[in-house]
């Protein structure tokens, strides 16, 4: 098989959602053939151009994901699959993009604050940024204000994305903010935040950077400031 | 014919509100109002045919009979009743098993309405901030004629969830009168629909016609029997308990020929029955047992259906009420009542109070839907887009009702736990338990695609009348598309030899 005929199997497999082998797909006659993973990886032992791989298969791949669910045609399940796929193929090039000349748009860290387990949205996100090219450094649920600094002063994020279901907890988050500029590092990263009881006003109240209603917004705000 | 039917719903562990003690304790009542106090029936052949098979009947007066039935004699007619009545249909596919002993469940239409109720959407702006806009429905009343009549039936053919057709609205076209009436009803919905047909017969004069009718469009006599385009209804008792003549002369003559029917009552709660729960289903119980057996000494095994249709007054004009919790109760329990004799029950649910489409109506609509499909009611009639109890018919909700019908049908569908399934959603857990992100989305998408999977409720929106507008857009697409007509030469035959019919 040759390189190009590789990368327009894997921008097929984007935009058919499909990880692995086992997955369906969108369309039917998909299952049991070689998915995403398989063909990366197959990609890597063959040589093909990362830059290409990424370029033209697995970023073409969620352009044309993104232009269905725009139109309907998707919905969220499917733009989650593709971005899972996508999220996954960076797993296995990542040791590969700095040889290949590939530069990351960004690094993100996104965690949960302290107190709060729920992680559904945080996780979405998460899926949604790394289909996107981003890195993301996923610390997980009930994280303690003093780690999340940390983090932030360790990998030196482009982004911090911080997610609370409760009002309880969300109080966390200008700990955060406050936390950060004490150790002058506010203004080395853009603060987003987001889950059902936070709000454009806490958002100003608490200063971040910006509030995100969505997935959608989250990945539209990192892409515009990358 | 091949064994081909609409697949319904089967409804598994069907809801019950009577004990078995009880159904046994309201069909004895039943029992004791036939054996000892009687009805008086108006029709001389009845009450010659009563007489005949045992039943003890006096002259009650110039013109009615006094007809007593003994629990044996009741007992051994109804017996005699099919469990099973197959429906048949222009399109095979769409035929209807209708089986006493499976709660196999089908929802139509129903109720001759006189009203047709249009709707189209206007801008209104507020009187104190003109910049303050709103989309409102805005409501027409139209009557009944042929053309409105064929709309409703190519609506009833394209409506995924409606099984039959019962017509929603009457026919007051100036050239109508009641020796055409129902050669035209019968022809304008046969030629719009190819599923079941079911109406009341306005002249027993015209049955031959329609038998005609009915076997051109089936292929003949004998294919006519195996599948049957259309049956009858029959309400052959006034409430309380008295046989007409008219009404049980159809049901002698429907009996003979072996053509399916339903034998309906429709007694109302507070003023033509008991409104107590008790004294309404005794009574109903027995006005339509009295048909059946009626039919099957004509005719033993001749197909019947039980054909309840219970309502409540309501007490400040006593006009029907269908939004009552009591409606729900007398419907239940004939739904029971019907199941213990082992004969298909016609009932009733989905009848909004409300005399405009949206809210309150799908509300009411609904809570009569939900239990009445619970209880594995055969065939589940007046379901789609009937208002203001049953004097109108509005075909943007009948829209709506067929997107409530088939989320009701889709939650009384068989649970999936084959071993297939169980390998199925092990795999999942096992997938996502081992990911970093624990979630089952993209596990949605082939369910979604397929619509086993509910997708989301199509007409939602912010408010106003969005609902009716997203309605009225559903029925407009729906109406655009091509209509399921008789062949060409059905129809011209149709024409040739059945006289009466006007042309559209």
């Amino acid at each position: 098989m040759d390189s190009t005929t590789l990368i327009d199997d894997i921008k097929t497999n984007v935009i058919q959602g499909r990880v692995t082998s086992d997955d369906e797909g969108f369309d039917e006659g998909f299952e049991g053939k070689p998915a995403t993973v398989e063909l990366v990886e197959k990609a890597l032992e063959e040589g093909v151009d990362i830059k290409a791989l990424i370029v033209d298969g697995l970023t073409g791949g969620m352009n044309i994901v993104g232009e269905r669910f725009e139109t309907g045609v998707y919905l969220i399940p499917d733009m989650l699959a593709a971005a899972e796929a996508v999220g996954q193929a960076m797993d296995i090039l990542s040791p590969h993009l700095e040889s290949a000349g590939v530069e990351s748009k960004g690094k993100f860290l996104i965690v949960t604050v302290k107190g709060d387990l729920h992680d559904i949205g945080k996780n979405i996100v998460s899926i949604m940024l790394k289909g996107a090219g981003f890195k993301i450094v996923d610390m997980g649920t009930d994280v303690a204000t003093d780690k999340i600094i940390e983090a932030v002063e360790t990998h030196k994020p482009d982004f911090l994305g911080m997610s609370a279901l409760l009002t309880t907890t969300m109080r966390e988050m200008p700990n955060v903010i406050d936390g950060l500029k004490s150790r002058g590092l506010r203004d080395n990263v853009k603060v987003l935040i987001g889950g059902a009881p936070t709000s454009p006003e806490f958002t100003e109240k608490i200063g971040a950077d910006v509030h995100c209603a969505d997935a959608f917004q989250a990945v539209d705000y990192t892409n515009a400031n990358a | 014919m091949t064994e081909q039917f609409r697949d319904g719903v089967i409804v598994r562990d069907p809801f019950k509100r009577l004990s078995d003690n009880e159904v046994k304790i309201l069909d004895k009542a039943s029992t004791d109002i036939l054996e000892n106090l009687g009805l008086q029936c108006f029709n001389e052949e009845a009450a010659d045919i009563f007489s005949k098979n045992g039943c003890t009947v006096n002259k009650h007066d110039e013109r009615s009979w006094l007809v007593k039935i003994p629990a044996k004699v009741l007992k051994d007619a109804v017996s005699k009743a099919p469990s099973k009545v197959i429906l048949g249909a222009r399109n095979p596919e769409n035929r209807l098993m209708l089986d006493a002993d499976t709660p196999r469940i089908y929802f139509g239409s129903g109720s001759e309405t006189n009203i047709w109720l249009d709707a189209h959407i206007e801008t209104f702006v507020s009187e104190k901030d003109r910049s303050k806009k709103k989309q409102l429905a805005v409501y027409t009343q139209k009557r009944g004629n042929i053309e409105r009549l064929s709309i409703a039936a190519r609506l009833a053919e394209q409506l995924e969830h409606l099984d039959f057709f019962i017509r929603p609205v009457n026919i007051q076209d100036e050239e109508i009168n009641e020796n055409n009436h129902d050669v035209n009803k019968f022809y304008y919905s046969l030629n719009n629909t190819s599923k079941h047909v079911m109406a009341g017969l306005t002249s027993l004069d015209q049955l031959d016609n329609i038998v005609k009718m009915a076997e051109i469009i089936a292929g003949g006599p004998e294919a006519l029997k195996e599948n049957p385009v259309l049956s009858f209804i029959t309400c052959t008792v006034k409430s309380p308990l008295e046989m007409v003549d008219d009404a049980t002369q159809k049901l002698i003559e429907f009996s003979k020929r072996g053509l399916p029917f339903v034998v309906s009552s429709s007694p109302q709660g507070g003023s033509t029955a008991p409104i107590q729960e008790a004294g309404m289903v005794a009574q109903i119980n027995a006005e339509i047992l009295s048909g059946i057996a009626l039919s099957q000494m004509v005719n033993p095994g001749a197909p019947v259906i039980f054909g309840s249709v219970p309502v409540r007054a309501r007490m400040d004009n006593l006009h029907d009420m269908y939004g009552a919790p009591e409606f729900n109760q007398y419907n239940l329990d004939c739904v029971q009542m019907a199941r213990y004799y082992r004969v298909p029950c016609y009932s009733t649910a989905g009848v909004g109070d409300s005399s405009v489409p949206g809210m309150q109506a799908s509300i009411e609509k609904m809570f009569t839907h939900i239990p009445i499909a619970m209880s594995g009611a055969q065939y589940i009639h007046y379901a789609f887009g009937l208002l203001d109890r049953t004097n109108i018919f509005c075909p943007a909700q009948a829209v709506l009702d067929n997107q409530h019908i088939g989320m009701i049908k889709k939650f009384l569908d068989t649970p999936k736990l084959g071993e297939d399934d169980i390998e199925t959603v092990m795999g999942q857990i096992i997938k996502v338990f081992n990911s970093r992100q624990k979630l089952y989305a993209r596990f949605t998408r082939k369910g979604l695609r397929d619509g086993s999977i509910y997708s989301h409720y199509p007409f939602e929106s912010d408010g106003g009348d969005g609902i009716i507008e997203k309605a009225l857009a559903g029925l407009e697409e729906i109406l655009s598309r091509p209509v399921n007509s008789l062949e060409e030469d059905v129809q011209k035959k149709i024409l040739e030899e059945v006289p009466g019919i006007l042309s559209q």
